[in-house]
């Protein structure tokens, strides 16, 4: 089931196009990542999406409500890029305030702050928390109520490497209660495994969306493989291979990732003349600039 | 109405932890006890009872002291949230923007009902100590407590206006400032100095009163004067406009509150966080 459905959206401030016929889906259960550069136009496209600011062309669909309408409110929960509270209230207090706005008990309060690990510092002011505390609270006031579609700008932004993992474990959990969500994030190297699709946003369009295979496959980018040859056996095993590379000890060689195999086995078929190799695929930050700069040709 | 209930809740804990609720509590009660104090000479040649003659008192400490206090606990309210970027979370909640300044209200208010009811009681408690007659003060008293909540009600909702038509909690709390100066300081001296001009002409017989309750600190101070029997204690341009009766000026006390949280709510509706 779709949950959010984006068709042609456009915006433009005064001249500037922040989004570009920008189309895709987010269907139930579904995790999906919105990367970009800063000012790829990704806050822009939230803001859209949760009605805080009126698209100027295409539609966007929220469970086939308008955005911002009280129907697609009543049912999405967002997690602003640096969110910020009331200093002068607690994590508890503004959880509580959270789920009055829902129609929540706030006894859930406890509850959602112990899910992200805040029970220890709840009744203490938010003006005393770290930034990573500050999200973690954010965090909790977008699970109220198991919201339908989720949107997250950057959500890991000050989060521990630790965090970060039970961030996405929480996740996993919303996804698997059937939410959709959307969340935004710098790099690829991030979301990588995390995510069921990746959207790449550069200038306002769509330049990939697909699965992190998907992209390595459409990139096609060269895999790179080297060899560590038998002492003295290098310049050889080069010549053998065809290999352009060899520094006397050890060969490098590039090929597209179809011919991966056949050009192992060719490596395998030289015997005791290879004494050890490396596989190395393209990067993910590879692939990311890959997607990035074909946008800006 | 929740939504109402819960702005309501984190709005009051907020001003009760940023020690606001204390500072007016404290200010209003030390205002009334000194007014009460000091007026305590003059009421055997002016053959009122003690209270009633506080109240006149308080008529004039209210009318600068009330305003400003509202004006003081309102003007944070939208661009405040708007700076500190906590408004485009809250927006994206289902509940409407005039719940979420409703709310505010209710709050605010509600600080203003405390800490009037703390300097008032005050002066009361101090002027029956002094005159055993006090209790025929009692009625202008009360009077004087609600038509002070109206007064500060709207006064909160002008704080609002400004703080929704100006996009930063500095240029908003300048622009309360301001709006005190001209309401509550420079009308009167405008008008003043308009009556002198005019010399009991056509302005002073049939503009000057209507101007005069079309400003609600004026009007609240006609009100609470014309209705109190202490009317002889009063100056200035109130003295003047004897005339208007206390009931016109009750209409603008009353008036002002939804019409300023109308334009408020408009405004706030438009504004893009």
């Amino acid at each position: 089931m779709v949950r959010l459905k984006l068709e042609n959206v456009c915006k433009n401030f005064e001249g500037f196009e922040a989004l570009k016929n920008v189309s895709f889906t987010v269907a139930a259960g579904e995790k999906v990542a919105l990367l970009g550069h800063n000012g790829a136009g990704k806050t822009t496209l939230m803001k859209a999406i949760l009605g805080l600011q009126p698209h100027d062309g295409g539609r966007i669909e929220v469970m086939g409500a308008a955005p911002g309408s009280h129907a697609a409110r009543m049912q999405v929960a967002y997690l602003p890029e640096n969110v910020a509270f009331h200093s002068s209230l607690t994590g508890r207090e503004q959880i509580r305030l959270y789920l009055r706005l829902r129609g929540q008990p706030v006894e859930l309060a406890d509850e959602l702050l112990e899910r992200v690990g805040l029970e220890h510092v709840s009744r203490r002011r938010i003006g005393t928390y770290s930034k990573g505390m500050r999200q973690k609270v954010g965090l909790a006031q977008a699970l109220i109520g198991n919201p339908a579609l989720m949107i997250l700008d950057e959500p890991t932004s000050g989060l521990d490497p630790i965090s970060r993992r039970k961030f996405y474990a929480i996740l996993d959990d919303m996804a698997a209660r059937g939410a959709a969500i959307l969340l935004s994030s710098h790099a690829l190297t991030e979301v990588e495994a995390r995510t069921d699709r990746i959207v790449i946003l550069s200038k306002g369009q769509v330049v990939a969306d697909d699965t992190l295979s998907g992209l390595r496959k459409e990139a096609g980018l060269p895999t790179h493989i080297r060899i560590a040859a038998k002492p003295g056996a290098a310049d050889q095993v080069a010549a053998m291979l065809n290999a352009g590379r060899s520094n006397g000890v050890t060969v490098d060689l590039t090929c597209a990732p179809e011919d991966k195999l056949a050009r192992l086995r060719e490596i395998a078929a030289l015997g005791p003349k290879v004494r050890d190799l490396d596989v190395a695929p393209p990067s993910l930050d590879d692939i990311y600039d890959h997607f990035s700069r074909r946008a800006e040709r | 109405m929740r939504g109402v209930i819960g702005f309501a809740d984190a709005e009051f804990r907020i001003a009760l932890r940023n020690r606001w609720i204390m500072i007016l509590t404290v200010t209003m009660g030390l205002f009334s006890l000194v007014l009460t104090l000091a007026g305590s000479g003059p009421t055997g040649t002016l053959g009122a009872d003690q209270l009633s003659v506080t109240v006149a008192s308080l008529t004039g400490l209210a009318v600068y002291l009330v305003p400003l206090m509202s004006l003081l606990l309102s003007f944070d309210a939208v661009a405040g949230e708007l700076e500190r970027g906590t408004l485009g979370l809250t927006l994206t909640y289902p509940v409407s923007r005039t719940a979420m300044l409703l709310g505010k209200f209710v709050a605010h208010v509600g600080i203003l009902a405390i800490a009037l009811l703390v300097g008032y009681g005050l002066a009361a408690i101090t002027a029956f100590g002094l005159d055993d007659e006090a209790a025929q003060g009692l009625g202008a008293l009360v009077r004087l407590y609600w038509s002070s909540l109206l007064l500060g009600a709207g006064f909160v909702a002008l704080g609002y206006l400004a703080s929704a038509l100006s996009r930063r909690p500095a240029t908003a709390a300048g622009l309360v400032i301001g709006l005190w100066l001209v309401a509550i300081v420079l009308y009167d001296l405008g008008l003043l100095a308009a009556i002198v001009a005019d010399d009991g002409g056509a302005f002073t017989k049939t503009v000057f009163p209507w101007m005069l309750i079309a400003n609600p600190a004026d009007a609240f101070r006609l009100f609470n004067l014309a209705a109190s029997d202490a009317t002889a204690a009063a100056s200035g341009v109130s003295g003047a406009a004897q005339s208007i009766p206390p009931e016109r000026a009750l209409v603008t006390v009353f008036v002002w509150p939804p019409i300023a949280f109308g334009l408020a709510a408009w405004r706030f509706r438009r504004i893009v966080p």
